[in-house]
């Protein structure tokens, strides 16, 4: 059947392309994908049998990443991203203007097999949403006359590289920038002074610079490298974690859009500092129209002698960069989970010890830092650790990215020395009537207005470089509802307190918004959120509740008015429930109906 | 140089350890229970039921997966522990389907047996009354998913002893599911035997061999012997029959 030599073609092309190493199943995947739009029972099990694996391990695999789908879906696949700010920003209304262009009722297919219409989490656009995804390319600044004209297109069959360009604009919309945004990016400038100095000379400035991580644990910098240089065992690995998957931030997409040469340079730096060989950029799904232009910076970096063999001249210094696509999921963002998606296989933590530098991708020693740490590297080489430890705070050197969105009058990058307060970042994006901001993320902490002087700053409120701003007249719960979703389809489901304590809480809010919650239910979501947070296996179970803790605990009026005035109330409608007994029975007159006395 | 003494405290014990034990192996073969789920002593750690946390010099952490070293004082048996493990095996039971009276591994059951041992009165959460596949497609082994807690010793089992890779867990978060290595996604298509070790090993009855379901009646079973604490098959039994 010529559906069959097409299904092979695609399986073996991409199979050959990767040479069938199994480490490279998520490409593979991807790539099979895009030629046929999903991923069949036959070709789980004939990228199984080419690669030689258990064919349950495909699925296990494919069926792990939100992108994939094992189901048959539309020849266009629309996702709307679903962040609270999208949400503030009217994503459902249109979502759901979305769905009825199609006649469709939500999270399925056209039955013409034309289109597939359904919601993703923070897609990285909170500064100029509400985005969409279309077949993974990222549509900004969502109207409902953009969804008219989308639906259009797609109802007309024009191919995506037709769509007016404007569709794709991505801003970087750097509103205070200060050295890292500021300042040049000179090729082979810092990689050069990092040479000079010798590994130990380097590996010293980071030390001086007291260099903290910029994904959010705040790990120093230096440690971790030092780690990876006296570990045992090589290849050396360095890995960009660009899965910028938090909710609300979008800095690392604006560093690798316009400086992903300081990128590539301090990865190698790093490279150099520990003995690293291979690098990798893990690039989130989402980010796929970023993946061209840096494929593009790495050829013009490898044509400098950046990359490549005997880096910048130096014998022996040999150390190249390749780029490698995520396919939505949250938890890669956790460096042991990455490497596992590195390596293939669904992206599920680790247990640690061993860290990754000790024991990472396929065994080796590998150092895995966020794409800001490592502009930072690159700032330290080009400059020393004792200047870069003059901006900043004593336990927080530097200068940070904030990706401020939400109810605010400029939402965007802004680039801030440690330390400053959140009222003056407020002030500056014109957000001066904010009832709370959430710093961090889904995972991160709400801090209410009484709090606004508190500063940014891991002595402080650390924060990866999110902040959501909410204005008058947001209600905190509706707040809490989505962050308890994001986490409910975000848990990795390895662990039992995550797995049902991320849906738990998530029925348990949704049960207060919509009227039917009593004290019991908050005092239940406290629970949850303390178990969680202390026997969860990675750090996605043991924040996951905190932001509706935060909420209820800080915004406890909020919650008290939708609650119901009883004791116990259960969380489903009685009368509803006995519709199927009604159907069986083939009655409906009033006595078979329960008199719901509750009036929320 | 004094020898540092290969011992931890917990609750208050002193129990001995080989270097390389976990807290957990060192626990059970001193005779002191620790209750756990996905752990299986002949398996490599797992670590992801967590009914199996306590408490390491103020840490949380899982038993089954922290070496044991010298000078940890370890908290596991305190009310505030206990009420964790019981809320953790409530979190398994709604999520799952699980119909103990009418169960034949009723009785055999670690889930059930562990939910005894904690004093687990009431389900405590909305069930999530999961629609789950029940395949008998296998000769000799029945695999019914609604008891499944995820636990991977099947998957381990078969896939470090018997090297057979027959299971997995596909899928994420609340979707997570075993699934088996064959085109048809049925038990009987793959090469699993009845004497597989991944055939036996699960402690919850998703997969059961079939035609022995009440050769041991109700009643006269591993746990209908004793509390778990007591009666385990991991636990070393001590010179005073504790």
């Amino acid at each position: 059947m010529p559906d069959d030599d097409l299904e092979t073609r695609a399986v073996d092309a991409a199979l050959d392309r990767h040479r069938r190493d199994r480490t490279r199943l998520v490409e593979i995947l991807r790539e099979i994908q895009d030629d046929l739009r999903w991923l069949s029972p036959d070709t789980l099990t004939a990228v199984a049998a080419g690669l030689g694996v258990s064919r349950a391990d495909v699925e296990a695999t494919a069926t792990f990443y939100a992108f994939f789908a094992t189901r048959p879906r539309g020849r266009t696949r629309i996702l709307f991203s679903d962040n609270v700010t999208d949400r503030m920003a009217g994503n459902r209304a249109l979502y759901r203007r979305m769905l009825a262009q199609f006649g469709l009722s939500g999270d399925e297919t056209s039955a013409d097999g034309r289109v597939s219409v359904g919601l993703t989490a923070c897609t990285g656009m909170g500064d100029q949403g509400p985005a969409i995804l279309v077949d993974g390319r990222v549509v900004t600044r969502m109207t409902a006359d953009r969804v008219d004209a989308v639906a259009d297109l797609v109802r007309r069959d024009v191919a995506l590289a037709d769509w007016p360009e404007e569709f794709f604009r991505v801003d970087d919309q750097v509103r205070r920038a200060d050295v890292l945004l500021g300042g040049p990016w000179v090729p082979g400038e810092s990689l050069s002074a990092a040479i000079a100095r010798g590994r130990d000379g380097m590996l010293a400035e980071m030390r001086a610079s007291n260099l903290r991580g910029r994904g959010g644990a705040g790990f120093t910098t230096a440690v971790k490298w030092m780690a990876a240089r006296d570990a045992a065992g090589g290849p050396k690995v360095i890995v960009c974690n660009a899965d910028e998957g938090e909710p609300g931030t979008f800095k690392d997409r604006v560093l690798l859009a316009s400086h992903a040469g300081k990128v590539f340079e301090g990865m190698a730096v790093a490279a150099w500092c520990v003995g690293a060989s291979e690098g990798f950029l893990y690039l989130r799904g989402e980010y796929l129209h970023l993946k061209a232009p840096l494929e593009a910076v790495l050829a013009d970096m490898r044509a400098r002698g950046l990359l490549g063999r005997s880096v910048l001249g130096t014998e022996g210094f040999d150390f190249d960069v390749e780029i490698r696509m995520g396919a939505g999921a949250y938890v890669c963002g956790e460096e042991t989970a990455l490497i596992e998606s590195l390596e293939g296989k669904p992206g599920r933590p680790r247990i640690r010890p061993p860290f990754p530098v000790v024991r990472g991708y396929l065994g080796r020693p590998t150092v895995v830092n966020n794409v800001e740490t490592l502009c930072k590297a690159h700032e330290i080489a080009k400059r020393g650790g004792a200047w870069f430890a003059g901006t900043g705070t004593r336990q927080s050197t530097g200068t940070k990215l904030l990706s401020i969105s939400g109810d605010c009058d400029r939402p965007g990058v802004y680039e801030y020395p440690f330390g400053v307060a959140i009222a003056e970042v407020l002030a500056d994006c014109g957000a001066e009537r904010a009832i709370a901001v959430q710093v961090g993320g889904a995972s991160g902490v709400l801090v209410a207005a009484d709090d606004f002087r508190r500063r940014i700053a891991f002595e402080d409120v650390p924060t990866a470089g999110a902040m959501m701003v909410f204005g008058p007249g947001r209600d905190l719960v509706d707040v809490a509802a989505a962050f308890a979703d994001f986490f409910a389809e975000e848990s990795c489901g390895f662990c039992t307190p995550c797995r049902v304590g991320t849906r738990l809480v998530k029925r348990l809010v949704d049960k207060v918004a919509a009227g039917h919650g009593t004290h019991g239910d908050l005092l239940e979501i406290r629970r949850l959120q303390s178990l969680m947070a202390r026997t969860s296996h990675c750090g996605l179970g043991q924040t996951a509740a905190n932001a509706v803790v935060d909420a209820l605990e800080r915004f406890r009026p909020a919650f008290e008015r939708r609650l119901a005035a009883v004791d116990f109330e259960p969380a489903f409608d009685l009368d509803a429930s006995l519709a199927t007994a009604r159907r069986l029975a083939g009655r409906d007159d009033a006595d078979a109906h329960l008199v719901q006395e509750f009036e929320p | 140089m004094t020898e540092i003494e290969n011992v931890v405290v917990i609750d208050g014990l002193r129990v001995p350890f080989e270097p390389g034990q976990t807290i957990l192996e060192a626990a059970l073969a001193a005779g002191v229970w620790i209750p756990h789920l996905c752990h299986h002593p002949d398996f490599a750690p797992h670590g992801s039921c967590k009914v199996c946390t306590v408490v390491v010099n103020g840490r949380n952490g899982s038993a089954c997966t922290m070496r044991a070293l010298p000078g940890q004082e370890v908290a596991s048996a305190t009310p505030e522990i206990q009420e964790r493990r019981r809320t953790l095996l409530q979190m398994l039971f709604v999520e799952g389907n699980h119909f103990c009276p009418g169960c034949e591994k009723s009785g055999n059951c670690t889930l059930q047996a562990l939910a005894y041992d904690a004093e687990m009165l009431t389900p405590r959460f909305d069930h999530f009354y999961p629609n789950r596949r029940l395949d008998g497609s296998h000769p000799d082994v029945l695999l019914d998913l609604d008891r499944c807690i995820l636990c991977e010793l099947c998957v381990r089992a078969s896939r470090d002893v018997d090297g057979k890779s027959v299971f997995a867990v596909a899928g994420r978060g609340g979707d997570c599911r075993i699934v088996v290595n064959s085109p048809t996604g049925r038990l009987g298509d793959t090469d699993l035997a009845i004497e597989d070790a991944a055939a036996h090993v699960c402690p919850v009855g998703a997969i059961l061999p079939k035609r022995v379901g009440f050769s041991v009646p109700i009643g006269a079973r591993v746990f209908d012997a004793g509390p778990i604490s007591e009666v385990s098959p991991h636990l070393a039994r001590t010179e005073d029959g504790r």
